[in-house]
């Protein structure tokens, strides 16, 4: 990872699954552009160029641990070389939902080598600021496995075959995950999050955390406001 | 016999009775590898080996993603790499490996060292793709089929009639004009291939020259390490 010499700011969010950190994020978006900054998103696993491939292997059930993780690589390296750093040298924010610790924290839960997977991402710029929302496993996974039962196999872990039964397998999975990240909390810069307090309050801090960071930040291109005063032209185009 | 990598162990693959041998044969656009690996798995065939034939872009995984990425023009560097790598590893782990555990002779029509050069010659960093490659089994023989440059242009002509736009490095911004770029960019792959034969200890075989020549450097070789 290199040392954004960019003008542009990068905030990622990292968290297990039912961590809040996409409601956080997008909540974050919303306010960046009420404050008329020009923000752009990403989430994983979305470029437009291999998400279908990824899809049908998953399907298949084609993946090892390797293509798995390659595979991914490949997606994010996609957005990062067409979205993620041009966005940063023309100066916008952008905000990913998630970035390189899901590959490690996933990789490294399917023993792939840490040091094999650091590589495959050390070309990356280093986040402005990295957020990890950290919670008590029992609190997301009871997050998740009340709103959406259905587990998809690779989400669930069952590639791992760890056991057969899908709701277990994802406990399993997300407890190495969590594990994971929390190990990289203390080595990695990220910024540690309490997940089990309000959304509004998480908000409430990320919000001062981000305005501090801003102070000097200009944004690069003011988007024209289009608005238009219906009264003014009102009975003066009759036909 | 445990069969060795390049330092990155692959995660669920036993290296244990990897009896077969992989022969790799590197070498640049119509250096006649197609040609030299079809008649050398006759030849192999014929004397009771069993031989299954790889090469790149042929997973079926990626294959076709990697096709259709080629002819859009928002495809970033890396992002084909790692594309290359995909498919790489896919064949590794689904095609070859399973082929050396059954006691096959494994013909591949290139191998990591292409993909190597090619990305070194756009900007990539050495150390960044030796990690990367960690993975790949250590060949039993890399063949590199040596061809001047002049000798690779006339035949490209032969070959197809023009020459190919990846194959002249076009991506690459070094010339407008599709000869000159060639030219150089088939100069810097050969510095890059001459620097890993180094490294990687490869075997020059003079493919410029007579086809029956080249073909007795291959089988001699062979023979011996059989």
């Amino acid at each position: 990872m290199y040392k954004n010499k960019y003008p542009g700011k990068l905030y990622i969010f990292e968290g297990c699954d039912g961590s809040g950190k996409s409601t956080q994020a997008y909540l974050l978006k919303k306010w960046l552009e009420a404050e008329r900054y020009i923000v752009f998103f990403t989430e994983w696993n979305s470029s437009d160029l291999v998400q279908d491939t990824t899809r049908a292997a998953k399907k298949q059930n084609l993946l090892t641990p390797t293509t798995f993780s390659l595979l991914h690589a490949t997606d994010f390296t996609d957005r990062y070389e067409t979205h993620i750093l041009p966005h940063l040298r023309a100066g916008y924010i952008v905000i990913c939902d998630r970035y390189i610790y899901t590959a490690y924290a996933r990789d490294m839960a399917r023993g792939c080598e840490y040091n094999w997977v650091r590589n495959l991402y050390n070309f990356v710029v280093q986040p402005t600021k990295s957020f990890y929302f950290q919670a008590p496993l029992s609190v997301s996974l009871d997050r998740i496995l009340k709103g959406r039962p259905e587990l998809m196999y690779h989400e669930a872990g069952l590639d791992m075959g760890w056991c057969d039964d899908p709701i277990e397998s994802f406990k399993i999975y997300q407890g190495i995950m969590k594990d994971n990240y929390d190990k990289m909390s203390k080595t990695e810069d990220l910024y540690v999050m309490d997940a089990t307090l309000g959304i509004n309050r998480q908000q409430t801090q990320l919000r001062e955390i981000i305005r501090e960071d801003l102070k000097d930040y200009v944004s690069p291109y003011q988007k024209p406001e289009i608005k238009m005063d219906f009264r003014k032209y009102l009975n003066k185009g009759d036909m | 016999m445990s069969r060795k990598h390049y330092g990155t162990a692959l995660p669920n693959v036993d290296y244990i009775d990897l009896c077969g041998k992989l022969i790799v044969i590197e070498g640049p656009d119509c250096s006649g590898r197609s040609t030299h690996i079809q008649l050398l798995k006759e030849w192999l065939e014929a004397s009771g080996h069993p031989v299954l034939c790889t090469g790149l872009k042929r997973s079926s995984l990626m294959g076709s993603l990697i096709e259709r990425a080629k002819e859009g023009n928002i495809l970033g560097s890396k992002t084909l790499s790692l594309m290359y790598a995909t498919d790489f590893a896919d064949q590794l782990e689904n095609k070859i490996i399973p082929a050396l555990r059954s006691g096959f002779i494994v013909l591949a029509d290139r191998y990591i060292f292409t993909l190597m050069a090619r990305d070194l010659v756009r900007g990539s960093d050495r150390e960044w793709l030796r990690e990367l490659y960690s993975f790949a089994l250590i060949p039993d023989l890399i063949f590199y089929m040596d061809v001047d440059s002049k000798t690779l242009l006339h035949r490209a002509f032969q070959k197809y009639g023009q020459l190919d736009y990846w194959e002249s490095g076009m991506d690459l911004g070094l010339s407008n004009d599709m000869f000159e770029s060639y030219t150089m960019y088939n100069r810097m792959l050969k510095n890059e291939f001459e620097q890993l034969a180094q490294e990687y200890g490869f075997i020059l075989v003079n493919a410029a020259g007579d086809f029956t020549d080249t073909q007795k450097a291959f089988t001699e070789k062979i023979i011996e390490f059989i």
